[in-house]
């Protein structure tokens, strides 16, 4: 689960999780923070990263876990370790903020991570179509776009069948490569 | 480390004195492997760490790496280092995803379709 910043990714992850969504923390050191200039500070600095996810037991020996992203994409060495073995992402927008799901696209995009973008409605609008955020993000013909409410289980649901169909379909056409 | 209150907690112990400083484990786990707890005799639990009997009562049902994290409140390295050397003493047993090249393979991600379409 990718997105903007309070677009809704921890309410999406709620929304089927069987159990309330948990927070795992990551601490990164001065070493590893490479933006945060450390050098004049005498002692050694840590910031903590949370990941919220979630868990879905779809079978007695078969559990999906939804790691939702942290916000910013400094903190983003922790998704680096998501990737191997992912199934795929899913990218929330809000269609007002698209510009803050670019960092996201870019990111699965160079991972070779199949993705999907959910639109996720107000109140059941949805301001733009999917023609609209398709021409926005620049996104190739074949990524999907979907609308999808993240408060909603049987949306969140179809939203993730869309992803595992599709990365399905994309292990078809292209073999293991995205 | 915060609550869903809001309110800050100290954790059970301190995280680098359970690890003995060493913040890499010998083996990289994923936030995502699985871990399970096997039978112990009621005596040989005296014999444990309080973080390894912790994990042990969480890993009766089986977990991820990232839940065991979040419930103990440790931090992600410090969880992958305990349940690495509890899985070298065969106090664990972990579960890892049948990967293809770092990528689920077709019978997972048809097994996932499936039980997502059950829910």
């Amino acid at each position: 689960m990718a997105g903007g910043f309070g677009v809704g990714k921890t309410t999406f992850v709620g929304a089927v999780s069987e159990i309330l969504p948990l927070t795992t923390e990551a601490v990164m050191t001065d070493a590893s923070a490479g933006i945060d200039d450390l050098g004049l500070t005498p002692n050694k600095t840590t910031t903590t990263v949370a990941m919220d996810f979630g868990r879905l037991s779809l079978d007695q020996d078969l559990i999906l876990y939804l790691f939702g992203t942290p916000g910013q994409h400094r903190f983003w060495f922790m998704w680096d370790d998501l990737v191997r073995g992912a199934i795929g992402a899913v990218v929330l927008v809000d269609s007002r903020r698209l510009a803050d799901c670019f960092p996201a696209i870019d990111y699965f995009e160079e991972a070779q991570l199949p993705f999907l973008v959910a639109m996720n409605g107000w109140e059941g609008q949805f301001l733009h179509s999917e023609d609209e955020v398709r021409e926005a993000l620049s996104l190739p013909p074949h990524v999907p776009v979907v609308r999808t409410d993240a408060r909603s289980r049987d949306a969140v649901k179809s939203t993730l069948i869309s992803l595992v169909e599709y990365v399905l379909t994309v292990r078809a056409a292209y073999g293991r490569t995205y | 480390m915060r609550d869903r209150d809001g309110t800050e907690d100290e954790p059970l112990f301190r995280p680098y004195a359970v690890t003995g400083g060493r913040a890499e484990p010998r083996y990289h786990l994923a936030m995502e492997t699985l871990v399970s707890s096997v039978a112990l005799k009621s005596n040989d639990y005296s014999l444990l760490g309080p973080e390894q009997e912790s994990i042990m009562m969480l890993c009766r049902t089986v977990r991820s790496v990232a839940e065991i994290s979040a419930l103990l409140r440790v931090p992600l390295g410090v969880a992958r280092v305990l349940i690495a050397d509890m899985a070298d003493e065969g106090l664990v047993r972990l579960h890892m995803p049948q990967l293809n090249q770092g990528q689920p393979d077709l019978n997972l991600l048809e097994r996932v379709l499936s039980g997502l379409r059950r829910l």
